[in-house]
């Protein structure tokens, strides 16, 4: 019988090199797509890289992108935990951001650092109630909560719509209707040293903290009960109510987060380019890190590089700005369906004693 | 020309309502087959703009629109075949599947129609059914495309083929239980992988009534969430195609009623009556569901049913 050890490190190495190998296969199927197309797939390899990950410019463009993926992806991974597929992040993000956009308007004449902390803790918690709203639906109406947070999506961006095309509007804001600015002082800055903003230390520290929490306490340990089996966990005198709901307020506020921290430190106002679709590339992190929120950080680094070079391309080789989407595209795709892999590859298999 | 006032408004609705709901009652059937054989095909919405693109990129090149609307069907079954075969996988998610095949459809459809962003392609034509009228608003609303009377004819087949024919009963059959369905000797991922196929068919075509007809044009912003409506759709029509018909009609309507008061001076609260047919579906999921059983209707083998 192979010691429990090595029984881990299989694990470990399979985990890394199925999904390795499914974006390698999907960085060739791209490439021939590309070769049919007339275009060198080589030179494009060469600019992806570039465009990703290459100079400290590039970096930092990569990083910035992966700052909002890497929380909307814990607001899939953490109602996972409990067995929930909540797939309606971009509501969270949409609502917390107008939320951070509107407290910070409000409070313009307070002290900066107070109406910074409010921004975030008010966007965390509309956020992490508007998903909450999804727990609470199933666990206490039976409604499913991926349709139901799919609708309540739908409900937020039109709420957003709403206020900040009517009630709220700036009335300078001509051509893109916007809330009004929050004013620079109450901006959050980049991290120490660097040129991102705040978004990616915010995203890095939840994961780690809810790899903790999920992992090491009685709380995760609870939760992953619920996930595995809710009927045990009820027979086990398990509140399994409060946990379902708080996983969903923990990955909401994660979403709303992300939407505080986007009006906070890049666009200064809540306007349309809030709705860009993070709480969907949050699904697909989420998935590919397999739920696990330390995987998260790497996989959202990855994504938003592929999206960072999608400038390059159109610069340099005059490709249509939706390149970097077939290839995330048929990126996903592979590794979803690479999911089928596990335990079924040779060398990752345990040896029978 | 005669002076229509508040009539404006439910004449608008009617207009809107057949105007816009032909994706929408598209999209609902061929997710409604989907479902009905047990998987969720959340990628319509890539399927949707997929077919979008294709339909205009061939009814541009052969100067024939329906031959767009056959491309636009032909390329949603690949993507379809694409979503069935995924899932056939083993521990393969169906939902995560459907919002990969989203990002892919849309990405290749932008990346592919960029050439057709610009050039008029030939349109489909409409069938006047209201030149008998002298009211200019009642010719536009009663302005039908022949895509509209067809897919009402499916919602009709549809409904007798799952209740009388023997396809129709091994679709129910494989969704319901799949145990059941393999006693019987039928190869359930098969019969699964042929609906998801058939269901992206209709929801290109449906996309190819966007490009084709109304708005008539191909650009990137062209789908307002109409694939990703499906699902929430056939939840509201409980998996009936005639039902789906109604529904369709209604989330059509529910779009053209912001509009349509716009036009008689209420300009306050558009965006809110956008979100009207999500909020009237999830307050039907809330009062129809409860924790002791699923849905009505809803197929057994269902991921989001277990």
């Amino acid at each position: 019988m192979a010691s429990d050890r090595s029984g881990q490190w299989r694990h470990a190495a399979e985990a890394l090199v199925i999904p390795i190998g499914a974006l390698a296969a999907a960085m060739a199927v791209f490439g021939v797509f590309m070769a049919a197309l007339g275009q060198n797939p080589l030179e494009i390899y060469a600019l992806i890289y570039k465009g990703a990950f290459a100079s400290a410019f590039s970096w930092q463009n990569t990083l910035s992108r992966a700052a909002p993926l890497i929380l909307t992806a814990l607001c899939v991974a953490l109602p996972a935990q409990a067995g929930l597929m909540v797939i309606g992040g971009e509501g969270a993000v949409v609502l917390g951001g107008l939320t951070a956009a509107i407290v910070g308007h409000l409070l313009s004449g307070a002290a900066p650092a107070g109406v910074k902390v409010a921004m975030a803790l008010l966007g965390m918690l509309v956020g992490g109630m508007w998903i909450a709203l999804a727990g609470a639906l199933r666990q206490y109406r039976g409604v499913n909560e991926t349709i139901s947070s799919l609708l309540l999506t739908y409900v937020a961006v039109a709420l957003f719509n709403h206020v900040v095309e009517g009630p709220l509007r700036d009335p300078s804001s001509l051509n893109k209707p916007s809330t009004a600015n929050i004013g620079d002082v109450n901006m959050i800055g980049n991290l120490p040293g660097l040129d991102i903003h705040w978004g990616l230390g915010f995203g890095i520290v939840f994961c780690i903290a809810m790899h903790v929490l999920v992992r090491d306490t009685t709380y995760g340990f609870a939760l992953r009960i619920v996930g595995g089996n809710p009927r045990a966990a009820r027979l086990a005198g398990l509140p399994v109510g409060a946990l379902v709901l708080t996983a969903c307020v923990l990955g909401g506020a994660a979403a709303g987060l992300a939407g505080a921290v986007e009006v906070a430190a890049v666009h200064g106002s809540a306007n349309a380019s809030l709705i860009a679709g993070y709480g969907y590339a949050g699904i697909l992190v989420a998935f590919i890190a397999r739920q696990n929120p330390l995987a998260i950080v790497p996989v959202a680094v990855l994504v938003g590089g592929l999206s960072a070079s999608g400038g390059m391309l159109q610069r340099r080789l005059d490709l249509p700005d939706a390149t970097v989407l077939v290839l995330q595209g048929i990126a996903f795709m592979l590794i979803l369906g690479s999911e089928a892999l596990y335990g079924r590859l040779k060398p990752f298999r345990a040896r029978a004693a | 020309m005669v002076e229509l006032g508040w009539w404006g408004v439910p004449i608008g609705v009617v207009g809107g309502a057949i105007r816009v709901s032909t994706p929408f009652l598209f999209v609902s059937l061929g997710e409604c087959i989907t479902e009905r054989s047990g998987r969720i095909n959340l990628g319509l919405e890539g399927i949707l703009i997929m077919g979008a693109m294709s339909g205009y990129a061939v009814s541009y090149t052969s100067g024939n629109p329906w031959l767009g609307v056959l491309a636009a069907g032909g390329a949603g079954l690949l993507l379809g075949l694409l979503h069935g075969l995924a899932c056939n996988l083993p521990r393969v998610n169906d939902i995560a599947v459907g919002i990969g095949l989203m990002l892919f459809g849309t990405g290749l459809a932008f990346f592919l129609g960029k050439p057709y962003v610009q050039p008029k392609a030939p349109t489909l034509p409409a069938i006047p059914l209201g030149a008998w009228s002298n009211s200019p608003q009642i010719r536009a609303a009663l302005q039908v495309n022949p895509l509209f009377l067809i897919g009402v004819g499916l919602a009709i087949g549809l409904a007798w083929a799952f209740r009388n024919t023997r396809w129709g009963l091994v679709i129910r059959m494989v969704g319901d239980s799949s145990d059941a369905a393999r006693a019987m000797g039928y190869a359930v991922p098969r019969v699964r992988t042929l609906s998801t196929a058939l269901g992206g068919f209709l929801a290109g075509v449906g996309g190819s009534f966007l490009s084709l007809y109304y708005p008539g044009s191909w650009s990137e912003g062209l789908s307002s969430g109409q694939g990703l409506m499906a699902v929430a759709l056939v939840i509201f029509a409980r998996w009936n195609p005639i039902q789906c018909f109604y529904a369709a009609l209604l989330f059509g309507g529910a779009g053209a009623l912001g509009p349509a008061l716009q036009s008689v001076g209420i300009t306050s609260g558009y965006y809110l009556f956008n979100a009207a047919p999500y909020v009237v579906t999830l307050g039907i999921m809330i009062a129809t569901c409860s924790p002791r059983r699923t849905l009505a209707g809803a197929p057994g083998e269902l991921s989001i049913n277990r």
